[in-house]
């Protein structure tokens, strides 16, 4: 009888992580991999740190997605902003970053950013402070951020990476991007459980959708097709606190 | 009052008209005393409920009163002012509102009466529709959710303002679900445009009338003043007794399972004895089953039809016209055919698997025979060991006339929510004059105004403690204190949202081939339905039973289920589907102590009795008010058995409580499943072990305080809790309702409902719609009442039995184990196999 482990209960434990982290209790749980010879920490809270640039990659936040609900009637919960931004207060703690990139649908619409309440602008304000903050544009907000610290860009060369929001089609070699939201299933005896994955074969890396409200799409799905080398691909899925490192081929058992 | 039934003298029927009283002496029938006295009532102005059996001319009672008075009224001149309907008469079937107007244009046609008669239902084109509105007919045959649709019309007040009866057909089914709450709310609204309305209540028998009397009509809302009359009662008992049996056969009756193939081919045998059979089945997947089996025997290409839910409408009209024809032999069918449909000479009802209510028994077996001097004939047919129980229980039951309806409940807060809305379309509102309103329908008379305004903050903003929508806001305060909405776009979103059921979404299964690569092609047969919430826990590889195949997932493209055959006999995913509606409390009582008096064995079939006979030697048999406990160890595994006889849904929530618990007492619970009568739980630790020597007390375990922090702890992490808050989530209007076959395909658009909840249960966990789906669980998929009842009930009456192997009570849930199969579809062969092993070790 399987009666939890599907995403939404690692979405729980990543509000209650960040919570931890927030109150100086670091742990860490975090995975070292290597993405065409530059070296990254995938830590469980669904950012990508590389050490060598000081770097931190978090994509897909979809800030103000409830927000874009209500304006088409839709009163989703206005609290998704303030949750993601919670997150990745959290994770900006940890690491201390120079730069932070922002890989794209940073908001959920093309209003978000405007509409953006003044005390959770304030927020991402205090967060940048002291930092460079590069906004990657994405196809939710091709027009970029309106009054916000940093950047905004629709594709970044930084460390020896490619930064974009979608990956491209031609070559992948080197590129950190998101878009697709991975997620993986892993299955061992009667349990199987899902959570949002960082997935690598060790030339490209796809990132794990942040926002909170993000939602994820199975690694298996036809829109992940041709992306990686399926027998290098290790999905590095986000666990209660720390990375849980699998290959594509033992996702099943 | 009560009215044995009795044909009335020729003076009562001077209270008809005379086309009517020709009609009558024409056909040589006599109106029947029931009938005058509804009329006569209602004529004067009283709101009334009629309880009747079947067959015994209830329709044309309810449609006297309005009858007569437009026969007396005259057609209306053309060119007369604009005249609403007169008679608003409402189903909780589309099928039926067809049904009816056949059936009542018979005799208005025959008697020339010059009054006209429409149903409207969601499959009315639109342009009839259109023309309803503005040349409404005399009669309106309509459904719930069309009446809150012509509600929340700007020219609602013109269309009802005319109008002077309300008929509802079927009420005792419409009350206790949230459409009878929705439509609560409409006719209190109803009754605003149409003060003088009277209401007119049609019912089979129910065990507490009162409710039904109260609920047709207005509920006080000012303290201190009268309260409201409730409606008359005419309540008609008699008609001859049914005749009813169990079916017994020569062929071992099934441990488990909910399929009765066993008994198929004496089903036949009854169905060639018979003119017209109808038999029901508790799923539609049984229904499938069934059928296929029936027509692989039917030597005499009898013809046989199916009905149920999942067909394509045009398909159930079609057998229901043959049935009205009498072309027809059998229909085997679900609860689609429960309701007052009228037709045909049935002369033989068969229900396949246990009624699991005494009351549904006796609805269903009303079926047979319209003619209600006559007796109904019904043929039970038990599906496993229990089920011969439950039905001897039900059977019994039928003949005491016990009846065990579930009690009109509290109206739901996402109804209201909806309501609220659909009123803001109509017309702006006041929230005063709106709240007497509401307040006045019987399931919302206890609603309290601070609720209230927090429904219509949540209708325009969502309610939020962080109020940043207001700018969006859906409903806004205009500056005479009304609510208006903010755009005509609400309203057509309203319009779409509309309703109170929320189908789970439901994939096609295809089977393709797969080939040496591993690959799958296209194409391949439909094997049916599955739903969706099933499929998201599956990966490609898994293997489960449908369709009576065992089949392997092979993934899902565009909106269909891939699968191949696994070429396997055992699935490896289990699915939990059993009968749709749980036991009643009343039969469970009933088999309870069925069970614990072996001189009411008597009339089991001897497997049966052989079977309780060893039981009791082996263990022992509870008596009525006793929990039995057995826990043994099978294989590398302890097993713990507690036959509560309280339903699935009860069941099941004890499952997910006391293997908390168990987990805290050091017994490593792995599992559990839930049938109707008992729980199994199993486990890596020897629980019976720990009971001996002390280490767990099973009166601690089972101790009333569970329902305290174990169950709000495992609310936190429940996904059931997700799927009823899915459900207020759609029906509240805080989500759009997916239409299906116009979803973008392939990436999601649509945003999870699962996550919305942890989300707003991390930041405001006493929000309303997280209140309205903590009461919907509660009452609903949880059973909390009844679990809490059982616990009381037991406190100290705990017997625990510690055997050294499975005991024969235990094999029937031992059997469900990891067997229980998809969505109903039981394959009872392939149970068979892993059966017989553990029935040798059990009477070994």
């Amino acid at each position: 009888m399987r009666y939890a482990g599907l995403e939404d209960v690692e979405l729980m434990h990543r509000l209650a992580l960040a919570r931890t982290i927030s109150g100086g209790m670091a742990a860490t749980g975090a995975e070292e991999i290597v993405v065409n010879g530059v070296l990254a920490v995938c830590d469980p809270l669904g950012g990508l740190y590389l050490p060598e640039t000081g770097t931190l990659v978090v994509s897909d936040l979809h800030l103000e997605k409830g927000a874009a609900f209500a304006r088409r009637g839709m009163m989703l919960p206005p609290y998704d902003t303030i949750a993601t931004l919670n997150i990745l207060s959290a994770v900006i703690t940890r690491y201390d970053p120079k730069v932070v990139i922002s890989l794209g649908d940073n908001f959920h619409d093309r209003k978000g950013s405007e509409h953006l309440p003044a005390d959770l602008r304030s927020l991402i304000t205090a967060m940048a402070r002291g930092r460079d903050w590069i906004w990657i544009n994405g196809n939710h907000d091709p027009d970029g951020t309106v009054d916000l610290p940093g950047t905004c860009t629709d594709e970044l060369f930084h460390g020896g990476l490619v930064f974009r929001h979608e990956p491209s089609l031609i070559s992948g070699k080197g590129e950190i991007a998101g878009h697709l939201h991975p997620s993986a299933t892993v299955r061992r005896r009667e349990k199987s459980v899902r959570r949002p994955c960082f997935a690598s074969d060790g030339a490209r890396l796809l990132m794990p959708a942040f926002g909170v409200l993000a939602g994820g799409l199975d690694l298996r799905h036809r829109a992940m097709h041709g992306l990686f080398d399926r027998d290098a691909l290790v999905a590095h899925l986000l666990g209660r606190d720390r990375i849980y490192s699998v290959r594509y081929g033992n996702l099943i058992g | 009052m009560d009215i044995v039934e009795t044909h009335s003298s020729g003076r009562d029927a001077a209270l008809l008209p005379r086309p009517f009283q020709k009609w009558f002496a024409e056909k040589g029938w006599q109106p029947r005393a029931h009938q005058l006295e509804l009329l006569s009532r209602s004529t004067s102005g009283e709101n009334m409920l009629l309880i009747a059996p079947t067959g015994a001319g209830k329709t044309l009672a309810g449609f006297l009163p309005s009858l007569t008075d437009l026969t007396r009224r005259g057609k209306i001149p053309p060119g007369s002012a604009f005249t609403g309907i007169h008679t608003l008469y409402i189903s909780p079937l589309k099928a039926l509102a067809v049904d009816i107007e056949r059936n009542l244009m018979k005799p208005v046609s025959e008697m020339g009466l010059e009054i006209s008669i429409e149903n409207r239902t969601g499959d009315t084109p639109q342009a009839k529709r259109q023309r309803q509105k503005l040349n409404p007919p005399d009669i309106l045959l309509t459904t719930p959710e069309q009446v809150a649709l012509l509600l929340a019309n700007k020219e609602a007040e013109r269309f009802f303002k005319d109008l002077k009866y309300v008929v509802l057909d079927e009420l005792h089914s419409l009350v206790t679900s949230k459409r009878g709450h929705l439509l609560s709310l409409g006719l209190a609204r109803i009754r605003k445009h149409a003060p003088h309305m009277r209401t007119i209540g049609l019912s089979a028998t129910v065990s507490d009338p009162m409710d039904l009397q109260r609920w047709l009509v207005p509920q006080s809302a000012v303290e201190g003043e009268h309260p409201a009359l409730p409606a008359g009662l005419v309540h008609v008992t008699g008609g001859a007794a049914p005749d009813i049996t169990i079916m017994r056969t020569e062929d071992r009756i099934p441990w488990s399972g909910h399929v009765s193939t066993y008994a198929i081919p004496e089903v036949y045998e009854e169905i060639r004895r018979h003119k017209t059979t109808l038999i029901f089945v508790n799923t539609r997947f049984q229904a499938e089953l069934l059928f296929q089996t029936l027509w692989t025997i039917n030597e005499d290409n009898l013809p046989i039809a199916l009905h149920h839910g999942s067909l394509d409408a045009g398909q159930r009209r079609k057998v229901e016209a043959a049935m009205a024809a009498n072309r027809l032999r059998a229909v085997v069918a679900t609860s689609t055919l429960d309701l007052g449909m009228d037709w045909g000479d049935v002369d033989l009802v068969v229900h396949v698997g246990a009624p699991k209510g005494a009351s549904r028994l006796a609805q269903r077996i009303g079926r047979s025979n319209h003619r209600m001097d006559e007796p109904s004939k019904a043929i039970l047919v038990p599906a496993n060991r229990f089920e011969v129980m439950e039905c001897q229980a039900a059977l019994d039951a039928n003949y005491l006339g016990a009846q065990d309806t579930p009690p009109v409940g509290e109206g739901a807060l996402d109804v209201l929510a909806q309501h609220v809305l659909g009123m803001a379309c109509a017309e702006p509102f006041d929230p005063v004059e709106l709240y007497d309103e509401i307040t006045s329908a019987s399931p919302y008379a206890n609603l309290s105004w601070e609720m209230f305004e927090r429904i219509v903050d949540f209708v325009a903003t969502g309610g939020y403690a962080l109020r940043s929508y207001e700018r969006y806001a859906k409903i806004r305060k205009t500056k005479d204190g009304r609510w208006r909405v903010s755009n005509p776009a609400v309203a057509q979103q309203y319009r779409l949202n509309l309703g109170t059921i929320v189908e789970a979404t439901e994939l096609n299964v295809r089977l393709v081939k797969r080939n040496a690569k591993g690959t799958v092609g296209r194409g391949g047969m439909s094997l049916g339905k599955v739903e969706e919430y099933f499929l998201e826990q599956l990966v490609q590889g898994d293997t489960f039973l449908f369709a009576g195949k065992v089949l392997r997932f092979e993934g899902i493209r565009e909106n269909e289920c891939l699968v191949s055959n696994a070429f396997s006999l055992d699935p490896k995913i289990p699915a939990y589907a059993g009968g749709k509606f749980p036991l009643s409390t009343y039969l469970a009582d009933q088999v309870r102590g069925m069970l614990a008096d072996p001189d009411r064995w008597g009339v089991l079939p001897d497997q049966v009795r052989d079977w309780l006979n060893i039981q009791r030697e082996r263990s022992m048999l509870p008596a009525r008010d006793e929990l039995l406990i057995e826990t043994f160890p099978r294989g590398k595994r302890f097993f713990m058995i507690a036959y509560c006889f309280e339903g699935r849904l009860a069941h099941q929530t004890l499952g997910m409580l006391l293997t908390r618990r168990l987990e805290r007492a050091g017994a490593h619970p792995l599992g559990f499943v839930a049938t109707d009568y008992s729980l199994a739980i199993w486990g890596l630790n020897d629980i019976g072990a720990m009971v001996r020597s002390g280490r767990l007390s099973l009166s601690d375990l089972f101790d009333e305080d569970m329902l305290g922090d174990d169950l709000e702890a495992w609310l936190d992490e429940s996904y059931m809790l997700k799927r009823t808050f899915r459900n207020c989530a759609v029906i509240s209007g805080l989500i759009e309702r997916r239409h299906p076959g116009k979803e973008k395909t392939g990436r999601q658009v649509t945003v999870s409902t699962d996550l919305i909840y942890d989300v707003l249960r991390s930041h405001e966990p006493d929000h309303i719609l997280l209140e309205a789906t903590r009461r919907d669980a509660a009452s609903g998929l949880l059973d909390l009442a009844r679990l809490g009842d059982m616990l009381a009930r037991i406190r100290g009456h705990i017997t625990h039995r510690d055997l050294d192997r499975v005991s024969p009570l235990a094999v029937p849930i031992m059997l469900e184990i990891g067997k229980e199969p998809v969505p109903g579809k039981a394959h009872d062969a392939v149970l068979q196999e892993a059966a017989d092993e553990l029935i040798a070790e059990a009477l070994g």
